[in-house]
C-alpha cells in the first residue's frame, strides 16, 4: 500500500531510490546531502543491499562506475565541490554507456562557496561536466513528492538509455520535509543482463565495460552511437509544467525551488492585475525548448528566475532565439529570490512591454 | 607426445601491442595461468588500468572493466560488493597505482577488499613516453627528469609492497621480479597466493612485479634485465610482507 508520510527531501530520495531498486550506494559525506548516505547506511542493509563510504568522491563515482558495470542499481549523491570531483567518473560513465542515479543537492559556489541553496551548477550538470561529447539525463523536482517521483522513474530512464541520469535538486530540497506519498516498492529487472561484466559463465563470451577507442573513426561512430540515443531522450524524455501561460503577458521561466518562489509571484502579479505565466522545466537536460518557444509566440516578455547569475537563461534565449525579450533574474551565493521582488520585476517588464 | 607448453586458455591466442623486451607479457601470462589452474576464468573480471596495459581486456580471455586512471581499486570494490563470487582483479602500472591512484589502492586494502592487485612496477611512465615515476630510482633519467631523480626535489621512491604491509586489510602482500627464470617462477608462486588469498576470503592482495621498459629505459632487453636486478632489487627488495598466516620473508 502507497503510504503517507512525512519526510525530509534528502531522505524521501533515499527512500524513493530503495524501493526503485537501487540496492548499491556509494559516496563521501558533504553539507548539504549527508542524510542521503546517512540513511542509506541505515536502510540499505535491510533489504540486501550494500551501503559504502568511499575515501573520497572520485573514489565513489568510480565504484559507481564498477558496480553499474556489473550489473548493479546503483547511485550516489553529493553537492556542488564534490560533484566536481565526481566529473571525471560521469564522463567514463557516459563513455562506458552505464546507467546510474546521480544526485545533486546544489550548494554556493565557485570553490568551497556556501552550503545554503544554489542554481548555480546549471550549466555543470546540463553542458556536460566532464570532458567530451556527452549528455545526461537532468530532472530538476520542485518538491519533497516530485524528488520521490522522479527518483523511483530515474533508474528505469537511466537503464533505457544507458546513460546516467542526475536529479539537481538544491539545499532547500533536500532539507525541507513535506509529505509525500511513497509507491510500493518495486522489483528490478534485468536491464543489465545483456552487458553487464558478471563473469563470463556458460560459455558465454566475454564482456567488455570500456570506453576508450584509439581510433578516431571508432570513436567518431561511438558518439554518434551516444548523441542517438540522447536524440531519443529528447523526443521521449522532456518535461516541464506550464501555468497560465495562456493570456500571460509575462511568463517567468524557473525550476527547482526558484519555481515554488515563482509560483507565489505569479499569484501575487495576477492579484495586482499583471497577467503572469510560469513554465517550470521538469527535466532541464533534454530542455524544453520547444514548449518555452511556443510561449514566446504569445507573451509579451519572458522572465527567467535562477538562484544564479544566469545560466538557465541561455537555453531559454536558445528556445525564443529572439521571438520575445527575455529578461532575467538571479540571486546567488545562497539567496533565495522572494516572491515579492519577482512580481514587482514582472510588473515593471509588463508595464515596459505594454507601453511600447 | 607429451604436451609440455601450452598458451594458458585464460589469454587470447594474439600477439600484444608491448614493445620487444617488455615484461607485461610474463605478468599477462602468469595472471592467466594461475586463472587457469584454479578454474576461474568463467568467473573472473578483471580491471584494465590507464597506461601500457589499458588494452590488457584484449588479452585476457574474460570478463573485463577499463577503469579511470588509478581508480581501478574503487572500480573492482563496485564489482566485487555487486558480484559477491567473482574472482577480481586489476592490474595497475606505477604511475597508476602508487601516484594518481594512491588514495584508491590505500584504501581498497584498508578495507580489506577481496580483490588481487597485480602492479607492475618499472619505475617508468611507459604509455605517455619515459617520464618519471612515483618509483623512479633516485638519480635516474626520465624524459621529466633529464639530469636524474634528484632527491632534494622529487623526493625519494615510493616503497608501495612496504607501505600497504601496514594496513591489516592486506592479507597477501609480495614483491617480485621479472627478471629471470628463476624469479618468474616465484612471481608465479606470488600471484597464485594472492588469488587464493582472494578465493580464501582473508583480504585483499597486491603482488608488486619488479619490471622492466627497455623502450623508454633507451636499454635492449638483455640489458634492461641486468639493470633491474643491479638497481631495482637493492632498493625494492623482493619477498613476501605479509601472508594470510602472519609471516613475512624476503628472498
Amino acid at each position: 500500500m502507497a503510504e503517507r508520510k512525512l519526510f525530509k527531501g534528502n531522505e524521501a530520495v533515499a527512500e524513493a531510490a530503495v524501493r526503485a531498486g537501487c540496492r548499491f550506494f556509494f559516496g563521501y559525506p558533504i553539507t548539504p546531502q549527508n542524510e542521503i548516505p546517512e540513511y542509506m547506511s541505515r536502510r540499505l542493509p535491510e533489504v540486501g543491499g550494500v551501503f559504502l563510504q568511499a575515501e573520497s568522491e572520485i573514489a565513489a563515482i568510480n565504484m559507481v562506475y564498477g558496480a553499474a558495470g556489473a550489473g548493479g542499481r546503483v547511485m550516489t549523491s553529493s553537492s556542488s565541490p564534490g560533484i566536481s570531483l565526481k566529473q571525471e567518473g560521469i564522463s567514463y560513465i557516459a563513455g562506458a554507456e552505464l546507467p546510474c542515479l546521480i544526485v545533486n543537492m546544489v550548494r554556493g559556489g565557485p570553490g568551497l562557496g556556501g552550503i545554503q541553496a544554489a542554481q548555480s551548477d546549471y550549466f555543470q550538470a546540463v553542458k556536460g561536466g566532464g570532458h567530451g561529447d556527452y549528455h545526461c539525463i537532468v530532472y530538476t523536482p520542485s518538491s519533497v513528492q516530485e524528488m520521490v517521483d522522479l527518483t523511483m522513474q530515474a533508474f528505469d530512464v537511466a537503464e533505457r538509455y544507458r546513460m546516467p541520469v542526475m536529479i539537481l535538486g538544491d539545499a532547500v530540497l533536500g532539507q525541507m520535509m513535506e509529505p509525500v506519498v511513497l509507491p510500493d516498492p518495486r522489483p528490478t529487472d534485468a536491464a543489465s543482463a545483456g552487458w553487464a561484466t558478471t563473469g563470463a559463465r556458460d560459455g558465454r563470451a566475454p564482456r567488455l565495460i570500456n570506453s576508450i577507442y584509439l581510433k578516431p573513426d571508432e570513436l567518431f561512430q561511438h558518439n554518434l552511437k551516444l548523441q542517438a540515443r540522447f536524440e531519443q531522450a529528447k523526443a521521449a524524455e522532456v518535461r516541464y509544467e506550464a501555468v497560465n501561460t495562456d493570456d500571460a503577458d509575462v511568463v517567468l521561466v524557473a525550476y527547482g525551488t526558484t519555481s515554488r518562489v515563482c509560483r507565489s509571484a505569479m499569484d501575487r502579479a495576477r492579484a495586482a492585475g499583471v497577467r503572469v505565466g510560469l513554465v517550470r522545466p521538469i527535466t532541464v537536460s533534454p530542455f524544453p525548448y520547444q514548449a518555452i518557444a511556443d510561449v514566446a509566440r504569445t507573451a509579451r516578455a519572458l522572465l527567467t528566475v535562477e538562484m544564479s547569475l544566469g545560466q538557465m537563461v541561455e537555453d531559454v534565449r536558445l528556445a525564443v532565439c529572439g521571438a520575445a525579450p527575455v529578461h532575467f533574474y538571479g540571486t546567488t551565493g545562497g539567496i533565495v529570490p522572494t516572491a515579492s521582488a519577482i512580481a514587482e520585476e514582472a510588473r515593471k517588464i509588463a508595464m515596459a512591454e505594454v507601453g511600447k | 607426445m607429451k604436451q609440455v607448453y601450452a598458451v594458458p586458455k585464460s589469454l587470447q591466442p594474439q600477439a600484444t601491442h608491448y614493445c620487444p623486451g617488455c615484461t607485461h607479457g610474463i605478468a599477462h601470462k602468469l595472471v592467466a595461468e594461475t586463472i587457469d589452474e584454479l578454474g576461474v576464468r568463467d568467473r573472473a573480471i578483471g580491471v584494465a588500468p590507464v597506461g601500457c596495459a589499458v588494452f590488457a581486456y584484449d588479452y585476457f580471455d574474460c570478463d573485463f572493466q577499463q577503469a579511470a586512471h588509478g581508480r581501478a581499486p574503487a572500480v573492482a570494490t563496485g564489482i566485487r560488493r555487486v558480484v559477491p563470487d567473482a574472482v577480481v582483479f586489476t592490474y595497475q602500472g606505477d604511475g597508476d597505482l602508487a601516484s594518481i591512484g594512491a588514495a584508491e589502492i590505500i584504501h581498497a586494502a584498508m578495507r580489506g577488499e577481496r580483490i588481487s592487485v597485480i602492479f607492475i612496477n618499472n619505475a617508468v611512465y611507459g604509455m605517455t613516453g619515459g617520464q618519471m615515476a612515483p618509483t623512479t630510482l633516485v638519480g635516474q633519467k626520465t624524459t621529466t627528469s633529464p639530469a636524474g631523480r634528484e632527491l632534494g626535489h622529487a623526493g625519494s621512491p615510493i616503497r608501495i609492497a612496504e607501505m600497504l604491509a601496514t594496513i591489516p586489510g592486506a592479507a597477501y602482500v609480495a614483491r617480485v621480479s621479472l627478471s629471470s627464470p628463476a624469479n618468474v617462477a616465484r612471481a608465479k608462486k606470488a600471484i597464485r597466493k594472492a588469488f587464493d588469498t582472494q578465493l580464501s576470503g582473508a583480504g585483499f592482495s597486491l603482488v608488486e612485479c619488479l619490471s622492466t621498459c627497455p623502450t623508454n629505459w633507451g636499454m635492449a632487453p638483455i640489458e634492461a634485465m641486468e639493470w633491474l636486478e643491479k638497481n631495482m632489487i637493492p632498493y625494492y627488495p623482493l619477498g613476501e610482507f605479509r601472508t594470510p598466516e602472519g609471516g613475512a620473508s624476503n628472498g
